[in-house]
Formats: structure tokens, sequence, C-alpha cells
């Protein structure tokens, strides 16, 4: 079992705040610790018929008082002034920060960052340079709070408030609203991103994406996997002795080698991709490597998409010979990102192919 | 032979109720909702407040089962954002504020002033029915499906967007609020006129000090929060822009109304319970209250100062950088009067005799947890350090410990200290001292990792935490504690009803206390208090330690000779 103790340092203001906080907390153990050894060694000793000495007691004493209200109020006020001066440091907005613009609505957070990209319950900041947010609430009042950063600030509806924070480890750091705001407070909940400012930069010249858009089509991404993978070494134009032809494989009959046949339709694809033993074509061997667990889901569609390109029921989408792909040297980013992320980035095009595939199999 | 000489003396010895007292004065049920007697309303205030405290404690319970898991178990965001609101404003509004002033305040203050009463009797019949029509209210809102705006009520939430029964609440809360501003009238009115012949105000008990400062909070204070909930209600109602910017309103006025009265609300809350551990230090010490003055005067020095103060709730609201950090120069100003009462208590035992009854045991537990939620105040009146703590479960770990804490355990043990007065009869040491270390360990279980929740970043009132699986583990370990502080909670409902039917009699005096209310009234008192007008000749807290040590020690000797 994990007892965390402290939250991450992730802003240059959390190991300045961390120090007051456990200057303070040593402050609390030793005061505790003084009041509870007075209170236990007073009502021990004088417990009722003990042999303590009694005698001469006095129930006031100016100068004990004195000392005891002393004491308190000068390290109070040590620690009024020094919490002020982290106070201000926080509330200072730095002159050249990255300006951010938050808005806080039932029950979810959007950003805008300068040149227009727009996030919702994220954040993406760069690493090292101050960050400022300018907040403001749509409805009623939330709090940005970012624990990780040490930063908090009231987000109200008519007024916009600042909060700024700069950032010192890269990674995702928790975002919460901090103000009940009515049903879905608890979930009105996101992610600070730190990347590096290399990161960083790239991420706002691609439009708030890590990776470059590559507005190609599902085909094209699948002709892509096809040549990175090197499909075409053995699926060529032509059947050949290693391997079948998938020109025109898409909704043509296949016979296999346990003496049935099936429609080479998506599913039987997909199979023959991950698992081609299953489904062996007639006159082939064991030869092919399984792509179970190598190629994600996303990727077997964009496959499946580039051979119905090739041309379907077994007729050639274009007359004469069939030229290989040429290799296009463009790195595909394979299990690096979220199906979903690439899907998106994407755009509608290749998403609305993934569903025409789905529904009209 | 001599043994059973002995225990004849003692038997004879054996006190007796008064055949005529306040409680059996009349047996029927007018008598008691008509009465204009300061005790009977105090037993009323007392069946009220304790109804009021399990109701609160079962949406805690809630509360803790839900936060088990960090996807809940039971209820849905809706109910759980009801529970929580529901427990904060029953626990404050129609517990806390009330429970000791309007219970034993009522019963204590003529008793140990020389008084027959307070000086508007039938004004404080007026404060308990106004009380219970705003629970009342407040009841009939929670079964119409209850409010879920917190009990701070920020707007524009409570007044534009929540779609529950908010006016219903705020009327009730209002009502609530002039009950307890009727009280804190007839208090100083009391004090300052119907103290007995010699009863000069550095004779009258520390206890009565802090109520007189109490009342002075209560009713500069409690008008501002009803205005402030009334106009929450038009804006809800009417649509008159007072707190929302979309009417033309602002929403930081209502946190600056709110605050104004909601902070001194926590003095008003832990004063009385200040005055109760001063008696029972004094008491169990057999000593003077070290430091008197100090004390008294740190009592008005916090009812003063923590009129200034509201702004600490507000450093990251938007308020200017300059005025929190003023707000913050002062909250550490009216920590230092709550520092000298700790030490000047624990110094009390100095040179005396300590006795470990049932209400030390609670006074001792009051001084521990109390220390620990001053000491975790400095975290939040330092305006640096409250950037990263305000609104998380730092807080609510730290107002816990001030309000339960010290004001539970402060009542708790006043009840078991003027039990046997109110009653007249004693109830089970045994399963007093029990319940009193049940209280103070549950206590520390269930509160203690919330300081770690809250600096690790859990925001308060939150139902869901799956962002943050890893807070898990300290909120099972809160709910595992809540479970055994819930038990110490029930255990005294037993054993004080059972005292009231089985319990020996008390007799006037049975802890051998200074004080009139012990040395000139009997237990239960007759319904005028006193047989004759009491004359105070000495000072207050006329304890002998010495004397009490060695008798007790004879006593012992006796015992093992015997």
């Amino acid at each position: 079992m994990n007892f965390p103790l402290m939250p991450p340092q992730a802003s240059e203001f959390a190991p300045r705040y961390d120090a007051l906080f456990w200057v303070i907390s040593g402050l609390t153990v030793i005061f505790t610790i003084m009041v509870a050894v007075l209170i236990l060694a007073l009502a021990s000793k004088y417990k009722r018929g003990s042999n303590a000495d009694r005698s001469n007691p006095s129930s006031h004493n100016t100068k004990l008082e004195m000392l005891l209200m002393g004491v308190p109020t000068i390290l109070g006020m040590v620690i009024f002034v020094w919490s002020a001066v982290l106070f201000i440091e926080a509330r200072t907005m730095p002159k050249e920060a990255q300006e951010i613009f938050v808005i806080g609505k039932r029950w979810m957070w959007h950003a805008q960052h300068m040149n227009g990209i727009r996030e919702n319950n994220e954040i993406t900041v760069p690493l090292g340079a101050p960050v400022k947010l300018t907040m403001i609430s749509q409805d009623v009042v939330h709090a940005m709070y970012l624990p990780d950063f040490r930063a908090q600030y009231h987000v109200v509806p008519g007024r916009y408030t600042q909060l700024h924070f700069t950032a010192t480890k890269p990674g995702t750091y928790k975002m919460f609203c901090a103000i009940h705001c009515g049903t879905q407070h608890s979930e009105m909940v996101g992610y600070v991103h730190v990347l590096p400012q290399a990161e960083f930069d790239a991420w706002m010249a691609n439009g708030g994406n890590r990776y470059a858009k590559t507005n190609l089509t599902m085909a094209e991404a699948g002709k892509q996997i096809w040549d990175d993978k090197g499909c075409g070494n053995c699926h060529q134009t032509l059947d050949n002795e290693r391997a079948p032809s998938v020109v025109g494989i898409y909704g043509s009959t296949r016979k296999l080698a346990d003496g049935t046949t099936a429609v080479a339709n998506e599913d039987y694809l997909r199979e023959s991709i991950l698992r081609p033993w299953n489904r062996l074509t007639e006159g082939y061997e064991r030869t092919m490597q399984a792509y179970d667990g190598v190629l994600s889901e996303e990727q077997v569609l964009n496959l499946v998409a580039y051979m119905k390109s090739l041309g379907q029921g077994g007729t050639s989408p274009v007359k004469g010979e069939y030229e290989q792909p040429e290799k296009t040297g463009r790195d595909f980013p394979v299990g690096r990102k979220d199906p979903v992320d690439i899907a998106n980035e994407r755009g509608s095009a290749g998403a609305s192919q993934a569903h025409d595939l789905r529904n009209n199999p | 032979m001599s043994s059973t000489v002995i225990e004849q003396a003692v038997e004879r010895e054996e006190p007796a109720a008064p055949k005529k007292n306040y409680l059996n004065a009349d047996h029927t049920i007018k008598s008691w909702l008509l009465t204009g007697d300061h005790k009977r309303i105090a037993v009323l205030y007392l069946i009220s407040v304790t109804f009021f405290f399990f109701l609160g404690g079962l949406a805690a319970a809630f509360i803790r089962a839900e936060l088990t898991s960090p996807m809940g178990t039971l209820l849905n965001s809706e109910t759980y954002n009801k529970m929580f609101s529901a427990h904060g404003i029953i626990m404050i509004f129609f517990f806390l504020v009330a429970a000791i002033p309007a219970v034993l305040g009522n019963f204590l203050i003529p008793l140990m002033i020389g008084a027959r009463d307070l000086a508007f009797p039938r004004l404080n019949l007026a404060s308990w029915y106004v009380f219970m029509l705003g629970g009342l209210l407040f009841i009939i809102a929670l079964i119409m499906g209850g409010v879920d705006a917190g009990w701070t009520f920020y707007t524009p939430l409570s007044s534009l967007y929540s779609q529950t029964q908010i006016t219903l609440a705020l009327v009730g809360l209002f009502l609530a609020g002039f009950s307890s501003i009727m009280t804190g009238v007839n208090f100083i009115a009391t004090i300052h006129k119907m103290r007995a012949p010699g009863m000069t105000w550095f004779r009258l008990p520390l206890y009565v000090w802090s109520h007189y400062a109490t009342s002075i909070i209560v009713i500069l204070g409690t008008p501002v929060v009803a205005i402030t909930l009334l106009l929450v209600a038009l804006e809800r109602g009417l649509r008159i822009g007072i707190f929302s910017p979309e009417l033309g309103g602002d929403p930081v006025l209502f946190q600056h109304m709110f605050w104004f009265y909601s902070h001194p609300a926590v003095y008003i809350m832990l004063l009385p319970g200040m005055g109760i551990i001063s008696e029972i230090m004094a008491c169990f010490s057999r000593r003077p209250v070290f430091g008197y003055k100090f004390v008294a005067f740190s009592s008005m020095a916090i009812a003063g100062l923590g009129f200034l103060v509201w702004g600490h709730h507000m450093y990251v609201s938007s308020q200017s950088v300059y005025q929190g950090i003023i707000f913050s120069l002062i909250s550490f100003l009216v920590a230092v009067p709550s520092a000298i009462k700790v030490f000047n208590w624990s110094l009390t035992m100095w040179k005396g005799s300590v006795i470990f009854s049932t209400p030390m045991i609670y006074a001792l537990g009051f001084l521990g947890l109390f220390t620990i939620g001053g000491l975790t105040g400095l975290y939040l009146s330092a305006i640096g350090t409250d950037i990263h703590l305000t609104g998380t479960y730092f807080i609510v770990a730290h107002f816990h410990y001030v309000m339960v804490g010290g004001t539970v355990m402060a009542f708790l043990g006043g009840l078991h200290f003027w039990w046997p007065k109110m009653f007249g009869r004693m109830y089970s040491e045994f399963w007093g001292r029990v319940s009193a270390i049940v209280v103070f360990v549950g206590f520390n279980f269930t509160f203690f990792p919330q300081f770690i929740l809250g600096y690790l970043g859990m925001p308060r009132r939150y139902h869901y935490y799956y962002i943050a699986p890893e807070w898990q583990i300290y909120n099972v370990l809160s709910t595992a504690g809540s479970t055994v502080l819930g038990i110490g909670f029930l255990m005294p409902v037993f054993y004080l009803l059972k005292s009231l039917k089985s319990g020996p009699i008390a007799g006037p005096n049975p802890w051998g206390a200074t004080g009139l209310e012990w040395e000139a009234a009997s237990s239960p008192p007759i319904t005028l208090n006193f047989e004759g007008m009491p004359k105070v000749v000495g000072p207050v807290y006329n304890y002998d330690a010495i004397e009490d040590s060695e008798s007790y020690r004879r006593e012992m000797k006796e015992k093992v000779t015997k």
C-alpha cells in the first residue's frame, strides 16, 4: 500500500512554498509536543494524592503571561512576513508570460491559446517558461487549483482573475475546480500537460496536436503501413508461390486450405492479417507472420481500406500491370499514439470512411 | 465493627434529591412547552440539539461511506452534494451555534451568577420556538429534496443556479439566527443586571465571561448573516441583482458579507466551549484558573479581533493583495489569545490535585485537539501557505479539529460535568471515561488523515476522486476512524439516559466544586434556583489543592488499613 505524503513539486514556486510549509509543520509539531508534555507532566506530577510539593502555589504570573504571549507573537510575525512575501510572489504576474485564457463553466474548463488553439479540460504549457492564466467564469464561482504547482485562484463570473506559474518538470499534472459549483463539481477536473519548449512549439505549430497532421486518407495511411511492414515483398501484383495477391481480393470468394470457401470481407481480411493461419488460402503454407498484437485496430482498418482501394471482387482497379507502391519514407508513428487521437487528427474524412467500413461489410 | 459504623455513616451522608425541583415541579406537557424556567428551556434545547447532532451525524456517515471508493459507493453526485450541505448546515446552524449557549449557558448562567432566571424568560422560550420553527423549515426543505449549495451558499450558485430548496432553507437559517440573537440579548442583560450581591465582574466564573463575549459577537454578527441570507432569497425569488453579475451584482460581495458573520461564528461556537474548559480544569485540578484575568480578557480580545479577520477565507477570491495581507496579519494576532488560554489551562494543574474524572478527560482531550486545530490554523492564516490549502481537505481537517475537537469535546465535557446538577444523578464513571477515550482516538483517526489529503491536493466537497486514486487509502482510514468516533458519540446516549433512571443520587455538589451552582443550589435545582438570595463573599475558584490531596491520601490509607 502506498502512503503518499506530498504532492509532486512541478513549479518554480512549489519548493519555496514547501519550505515555509514544512517550517510551519515543524513549529506545529514542536508546540504540540510541548503542550502535550506540559499537560502530561503536570497531570501526572500533581495527580491527586501524589507526594508533589504543593506549597506556595500561585495562580497568576504576569511576566510568564507576557512571555507566553510574546514568543508566539514573534514567531507568528516571522511566519506572517515570510508568507506575505510568498503571496506577493504568487500574485505578481510576470511581464513576459505566455498568456492562456481559461473559461470555467459548469462543469468543464475551456482553454484558449493566443494563436487560437483551443483545449477542453486540458491546458498544454511550455516547460520552464512563465505562464499566465487569465480566467473568467461563465456561470458560478469556480477555482482553478493546480496542487502540483501550489497554485490556486478563484474563477469568478463578471471579472477576470489571473494566476501564474512556471513549470519545472515535464509531465501531466492534475487540475481541479476547488469551489463547489454544483452537481458535477467533482468531475470538473482535467490535466495540465507540460512539454519541453521544442515539443511545445511543435505542438503549437501543429495546431494543438503533438504530431503533425498527416492529411492522408485511410487507404493512403494503409499503404504506408503496407510499405512499412514490407507486406508487398510477398503479396505482389499476381499470386506467386509465397503469397496470394491482394489486388482485387476484397469481395472475392476464397478457396481455403481446408476445402471450404469464404468471402473476403472486412472480417476475413482482418482475421487474415492478425491470425493468417486460421484461414489459409488453398495452396499456401503457414509462412505469414501473425500480426496480432503488432498492429493496432486503427492500423488494421487502414490496411483493409488500402486493400479495398486495390480493386474489388477480383478485378484490378487499374488496367495493365499493377506497380509496386513506392516507399514514401514517411515515419508513421506506429504504436505511439492513442488510436482515437489518430482518428481525430485524420479529420472527418478518415473517420467517416472507418464508419462506412463498419456499417457496410 | 468499625467498618459497619463507617458504612452507616456513609449511608447517613447519602445525599437526597430535593423533593420539589424544576424537573418535577409540574408534570404536564403544557408546563414544559409554556415554561419560562431557564432550566426547562435548557432541557428542551438539549433534546433538540441532540436530535440535530445525530441527524447531521447521519449525513456525515453517508459522506464517509461514499468516499471509501474513488467512484463513490451508494449515492449519485447530486445526493452526495445534498448530504454534505445538510451535514454542514445542521451541524453549524442547528447544533454548534446553539449547543453550548442554549443548553448549558441557559441552564447555568443564572445559577452561576446567583439569579432566579434569565432577564427575559419569555424571550428565552420564544427563542426555542423560533429555533424549532427554523429547524422544522430546514427539515421540510430536506424532505422536499434538500439543498446542494453547501453551508456557505456561495452566490450565484445558491441564488440563480441551484434547483434545490434553497429559499426554504434560507428562511429556516434566518429564523435560527434570530433565535441566537434572542439568547444573546438575554445573556448580556442577565450578566449585567442580575448578578447576586458580591458577584463582582472579576468574581464571575470564566464560563460567564466567555458567554458574555459570545453574546456580543452574536448580537453584532448574526444580523449581518440574516440580511445576507435574505438578500440571497430576494435575488433567487425576485431576481433583484445583488450578488449575480448577470443581474448586475457582485458575487464576491456575498463572500464578504457571509464571512463577516461566519468567521466570528467560529468564535460563537468555540468561546462557550472554552468557558467550560476553564470550569472543568479548575474543578479537577482543585486550583483557580491560572491567569484568570488573562483568560477573561483573551475571550474579549477574541470577540473583538474575530470581527476583523473574515477576509482570511478569501485570500484567493480576487480581493486585493493588500487587503489579504492585512487580514493575514490580524489573523496571526487573534491566534495569541487562543494560545494564552491553552497555556493557562495547562498551568492550572500546576501544584493542583488532578482528578481524572470523565469531564477532565474530555477537557484534556480538548486541550490536545484544540492545540492541533489552532496550530494548523497558522497554515491557513499565513496568506502564502493558504493558496495551496484553501478549499481542500486540509481546511476540512482544521475546522473539524476546532469545531469537533474543540466545541464538541467541550460540550460533552460540560454535559458530563453538569449532568449531576441538571438531573440530580450520577452516570457510570467507567463508561464515561471509556467514551471520552473512544471519542478522542476515533476523532484523530478520522480527521488526521484529512490533513495529508489536503496537502496532497484533494479538494473538499468532491464526490468522485477517480482522477487521483492514490487518495483512497487516507479516505478509507478516515472512514474507519469515523466509525469509532460515531460509536464514541453514541455511548453517552445510553449511559446518560440510564443514569436518569438508576444512577446514584448525586447530591448538590458531587465534584466538590466551587461556584454558586454547586454550593448554593440543590441538584437538580429548585424552580427558583436558590432558597434565598445567595451572597458572594469569597473569590472565584476558591479551591484548596493541598487539603484535597491530603484528605484523599487519608481516605486511601483508611481503605488500605480496613
